[in-house]
C-alpha cells in the first residue's frame, strides 16, 4: 500500500497544482482561475473542503499514460515474444512461471507497482527495492515492453482459462485495451475521482 | 493419509471473492520406481554392536550444563540434552508456559539459545535480535537489536528470508543477517561489539546459516549457489570480527587453500587445481558451491568440517566434470584453513543435492574396534558413516527412497549414478527420488547417548525434471531446469526415522503428511521433540516412536527444538514457531499455488499447506505445572 501511494505521490510531483489541491482541497471556483495560478479542484464542498475519492494506487488521468504502450495491447505477438523472453533473461528463475518464488506472483491479481502496461514497463526499467533488479539500458526498450505485456498477461482471465495444468501462462492472451478500463471500481458518492479538468489546466 | 493430498483450494480473488480451483498434489511415485535399502547400502564390514557403546567424545561433548549456547548444542552436533525431568510417563502434562510474537511472518529456522538464564533469538529477515530475562515471570525483554539488512537482500535469497541461528560464546551473541553481515552483540547490552560484511547481495551472495564459534574464531559460509554465487567458508577473529582466512569452494589450490596437508582418501581428489580443471573454462568462477548449512568444530581432532552445496548451474550439461569441490565436505585445519582431505557425495551433482547437511561427531563401533566416525546424511539420500581421520567412507545406506543412484562404490568412493534418472535439456526426466531438497534438507537431526539412535527428520519427495540452456545474469537465478515435485512411494511426505547407525538400518518411522523442516532434539528423560509443518509440536518416545504428546502452535514448525534447564532448576522446552523455508514458502512466500513450479518446483508437491496453516512467527516454551 505504501509503494502504491508513493506511486500516487510522484506522479503528483509531475502534476504540482493537482497534487496541491489533492493534498490541500480548498479552493475556489475553477472558473476564476488564470493562467499561472494554480487550478481548483472541481467538487467544491460546504466549508469549502473538498470529499476527494484519491486513493492510494488508482492513478488515472492522461498523465500516467505512455503513448509507447498503445501498440503492445491487443498484440499477440508482443505476449508471445514477452514469454520467450521472461525465460531468456531468467525473469522464470524468481517468478516461475508467474506462480513465484524468489520474487512475488504474476499470474495473481496483486500489484504492488501497479498493473498498466506502462507501470510493469516502469518496474523493469527501475528495478524495486525488494531485489527485482533494474532492466533500463541493458536490454532493448521493445523487449521490456514485450516483457510487460507478458507479464500483464498472466493473470487475464483468458489466460487463466487456457491453463491445462500446473504449469500456467503458456497460452498468453493478448492483453485488451479494454482491461485499462474497467478498474471495478468507482468513486463513492459525492466523491469525484475525475481530475481531467484539473490536469489540463486552464485552456 | 492419502485422502489429504487432494482438495479444492481456495484462493482469494483481486476484490475478495473466493474461487474455487481444482488444486490438488500429485500423486505418488510407485514403490517399484525406487531400489531397496538391501540392494543399494553398502558398508566395508559387517556390523559389530558388541564392539563398544556408540557416544560422542567428551571433548566435543562435555557433561550438560543444562544451557543451549549453540544451535547444535555442543560441538558434537548431537542435540542431546541430558535433563530427565521430562519422561514418557509425565510427559502429557506438559504445558505452554509462555509464547513470545517475533513480529516476523517468514520461516523460523532459528534455535532459541540459552546462556546466563537469557533466551536469545534471530528472526528471520530483517533479523531481529531478541534476548528474553527467564528469571523473571513471562520472560521480558531485556533488549532487542534491529540489524536493518538491505531490503533487495529479500529478493536473491534463493528459498525464503530464513535464518538458522545465532550462538553465544564470550559474552557476545554472533549471528548473520541476509544482506551478508556477519555481527557480534554484548549480551549484556545487546549493542554491538563489531560488524563485519562477508556477502555481496548485488551478485546474489546472501547469509542465512548460523555461524561456528570455536577457539576465538567465526566460522561463517555464504548462500547462492542457485544464482551462480562462488562459494567460501571464513573464519573471523571471536573478539575483533576480522578476517582470518578464507578458503573458496572453488578454483586453483591456492584459492581452496589445498596445499601438501591435503591427503584426500580417494585417488579422484588427488591432484593440481581440481577446482578449475573439472569445470569447463571459467565456469568455476559462478559454479556454487556454497557453505550455507553446518559446519562443525571437532575439539578433539582439531578440526573443521564444512559441508558444500551444489554446483551451478542446475542444468548439468553446462558444467561437464566432476565439478569440484562441490557436494562435497572438507576437513580443514582451524587456525589456517589448509584443507586436511576432502569427500564428494555427488560428483558432477545432477540433482541439486548440496552436501550442507550436519555432521553428528561420534565414537562408534565399526568393524570390531571403535572408531572416530562423522555422521552425514546427505540430500542424496544416504547416510555416510566417515572415518573422521582419514575421510574414508565406511558406509553408506539409503535412509529413504532412492533411485537416483545405486549405491556408493566404496573402493572408489563414488556415488553410483542412476543413467536412467540423469537429467537433459530436451527431455523431462520423470520420478527422480529424492527429490532436488533431499532425502532430507538442513533441519538437523539428534542422537541420544542413552539409545544409540539418530533422529532424523526428513522429506519423502521426488521430482520431474526438465533442464534448458541458461545464462548467467548476475543477481539472478542461474538454474536452466524447472521442476515438479510430487510425493514419494506410499504418499507421506516427510517422516522421523529413528537410524540405527551401527546395524544400519532404521529402529522405527513416523510418517508424516508434510516434509519434517524442523530440527529434532533429544532428552536424558527418553523423549525427540520435532514439529511439523502443519503447525502441531510433537513428543515421542525414544525408543518406540509412538506419539506421547502434542501441541498446536500458531504456524507451522520448521524451527530447531531445545531443551534447557531454567534458574528454577526445571526443564524447559523451547521452539520457534513461523512456517516457510524452501517447502514453506508456499504459505509465507509470495507464491501462488495454481503454478506447480513455483518456488524451484516445490509448489506442486505442497500446493495443499496453505489449507493447514497460516504464516506466523512465534517463540514457544512449555513446561511441566509446577
Amino acid at each position: 500500500m505504501f509503494s502504491r501511494f508513493r506511486i500516487e505521490f510522484l506522479t503528483c510531483s509531475l502534476l504540482l497544482a493537482a497534487c496541491h489541491y489533492a493534498a490541500t482541497g480548498i479552493g475556489t471556483d475553477p472558473a476564476s482561475s488564470t493562467a499561472g495560478e494554480p487550478a481548483t479542484p472541481p467538487v467544491p464542498t460546504a466549508g469549502g473542503v473538498i470529499t476527494s475519492a484519491l486513493v492510494p494506487g488508482l492513478v488515472h488521468g492522461a498523465a500516467t499514460t505512455d503513448p509507447r504502450a498503445a501498440q503492445y495491447y491487443d498484440n499477440a505477438q508482443a505476449v508471445t515474444e514477452g514469454k520467450r523472453l521472461f525465460s531468456q533473461y531468467n525473469c522464470s528463475g524468481c517468478h516461475s512461471n508467474g506462480g513465484g518464488g524468489m520474487g512475488p506472483a504474476l499470474m495473481d491479481n496483486e500489484w504492488i507497482y501497479g498493473d498498466r502496461l506502462e507501470q510493469i514497463h516502469q518496474t523493469l526499467v527501475e528495478g524495486r527495492p525488494n531485489g527485482m533488479p533494474s532492466w533500463g539500458g541493458k536490454i532493448p526498450d521493445d523487449q521490456l515492453w514485450q516483457l510487460a505485456a507478458y507479464v500483464r498477461s498472466m493473470s487475464l482471465p483468458q489466460t487463466i482459462a487456457a491453463n491445462t495444468d500446473d504449469t500456467p501462462s503458456q497460452n498468453p492472451a493478448p492483453v485488451p485495451r479494454a482491461v485499462e478500463q474497467d478498474r471495478g471500481w468507482s468513486p463513492p458518492p459525492g466523491t469525484t475521482n475525475d481530475y481531467t479538468d484539473l490536469i489540463k489546466g486552464p485552456q | 493419509m492419502r485422502s489429504n493430498l487432494t482438495f479444492a483450494g481456495l484462493i482469494l480473488g483481486s476484490f475478495g471473492s473466493v474461487l474455487a480451483l481444482a488444486q490438488s498434489v500429485p500423486p505418488p511415485v510407485p514403490q517399484d520406481e525406487v531400489f531397496s535399502r538391501e540392494s543399494i547400502g553398502h558398508a566395508l564390514a559387517a556390523p559389530t554392536p558388541q564392539a563398544g557403546h556408540t557416544t560422542a567424545n567428551p571433548a566435543n561433548s562435555p557433561a550438560d550444563d543444562g544451557q543451549w549456547t549453540m544451535p547444535s548444542k555442543d560441538y558434537a552436533s548431537t542435540r542431546f540434552s541430558s535433563l530427565k525431568e521430562l519422561t514418557p510417563q509425565n510427559v502429557m502434562h506438559l504445558s505452554p508456559l509462555l509464547s513470545f510474537s517475533l513480529a516476523v511472518n517468514k520461516g523460523q529456522e532459528a534455535a532459541p539459545i540459552v546462556a546466563d538464564n537469557t533466551m536469545f533469538i534471530v528472526t528471520a529477515y530483517p533479523n531481529y535480535v531478541y534476548a528474553l530475562d527467564l528469571t523473571k515471570a513471562g520472560a521480558p525483554l531485556k533488549w532487542r537489536f534491529a540489524p536493518k539488512p538491505v531490503p533487495a537482500s529479500q529478493g536473491v535469497a534463493c528459498c525464503d528470508v530464513v535464518n538458522r541461528g545465532g550462538t553465544v560464546d564470550h559474552g557476545k551473541y554472533i549471528f548473520n543477517t541476509l544482506d551478508g553481515q556477519t555481527i557480534a552483540l554484548d549480551v549484556k547490552t545487546g549493542l554491538p561489539v563489531w560488524r563485519t560484511r562477508l556477502g555481496n547481495i548485488n551478485i546474489g551472495e546472501t547469509l542465512t546459516m548460523a555461524p561456528t564459534v570455536a577457539q576465538g574464531r567465526v566460522y561463517v559460509g555464504n548462500s547462492g549457489a542457485d544464482l551462480g554465487v562462488r562459494g567460501r567458508l571464513a573464519a573471523l577473529g571471536e573478539n575483533t570480527g576480522k578476517l582470518r582466512w578464507r578458503a573458496w569452494s572453488t578454483g586453483p589450490d591456492h584459492d581452496v587453500l589445498i596445499g601438501p596437508q591435503f591427503k584426500p582418501f580417494y585417488a579422484a581428489d588427488r591432484g593440481t587445481d581440481l577446482g578449475v580443471k573439472s569445470w569447463p573454462p571459467q565456469a568455476w568462477k559462478i559454479g556454487g558451491g556454497t557453505v550455507w548449512g553446518w559446519v562443525t568444530f571437532d575439539a578433539e581432532l582439531n578440526t573443521v568440517y564444512s559441508g558444500i552445496s551444489n554446483p551451478g548451474p542446475w542444468n548439468q550439461e553446462q558444467r561437464p566434470g566432476d565439478n569440484k569441490w562441490t557436494a562435497g565436505i572438507f576437513a580443514r585445519d582451524p587456525a589456517s584453513g589448509e584443507a586436511h582431505w576432502y569427500y564428494q557425495f555427488s560428483p558432477h551433482d545432477n540433482h541439486d543435492y548440496d552436501g550442507v547437511n550436519e555432521q553428528l561427531l561420534l565414537d562408534m563401533p565399526f568393524g570390531g574396534q571403535m572408531r572416530k566416525v562423522l555422521i552425514h546424511i546427505d540430500r542424496n539420500g544416504y547416510v555416510y558413516v566417515i572415518d573422521r581421520h582419514s575421510g574414508q567412507v565406511l558406509s553408506a545406506d539409503p535412509y529413504g527412497p532412492v533411485n537416483s543412484s545405486k549405491g556408493v562404490d566404496l573402493q572408489t568412493g563414488r556415488l553410483l549414478v542412476n543413467e536412467d534418472k540423469i537429467t537433459r535439456v530436451g527431455r523431462e526426466t520423470r520420478d527422480i527420488c529424492p527429490t532436488a531438497s533431499g532425502a532430507k534438507d538442513w533441519e538437523p537431526s539428534s542422537f541420544s547417548p542413552d539409545t544409540g539412535m539418530i533422529y532424523i527428520p526428513h522429506e519423502n519427495i521426488c521430482m520431474d525434471w526438465r533442464s534448458m540452456q541458461v545464462s548467467y545474469i548476475a543477481g539472478t537465478p542461474y538454474l536452466g531446469a524447472e521442476v515438479h515435485m510430487k510425493p514419494g512411494p506410499g504418499g507421506n511426505r516427510g517422516a522421523l526415522t529413528a537410524w540405527d547407525p551401527v546395524n544400519r538400518r532404521p529402529a522405527w518411522m513416523v510418517k508424516e503428511s508434510f516434509p519434517v523442516w524442523s530440527g529434532t532434539v533429544a532428552t536424558g528423560g527418553g523423549l525427540v521433540f520435532y514439529g511439523t509443518m502443519d503447525g502441531w509440536f510433537k513428543a515421542v518416545d525414544a525408543r518406540t516412536g509412538d506419539l506421547l504428546w502434542k501441541y498446536k502452535v500458531d504456524s507451522g514448525v520448521i524451527g530447531q527444538p531445545v531443551s534447557y534447564r531454567g534458574p528454577d532448576g526445571h526443564q524447559y522446552i523451547a521452539v520457534l514457531s513461523g512456517v516457510g523455508g524452501w517447502t514453506g514458502a508456499v504459505v509465507s512466500g509470495p507464491i501462488d499455488p495454481r503454478d506447480g513450479s513455483a518456488g524451484l518446483g516445490v509448489t506442486a508437491v505442497m500446493a495443499d499447506l496453505p489449507k493447514y496453516t497460516t504464516a506466523g512467527g512465534t517463540l514457544y516454551v512449555f513446561s511441566l505445572p509446577h
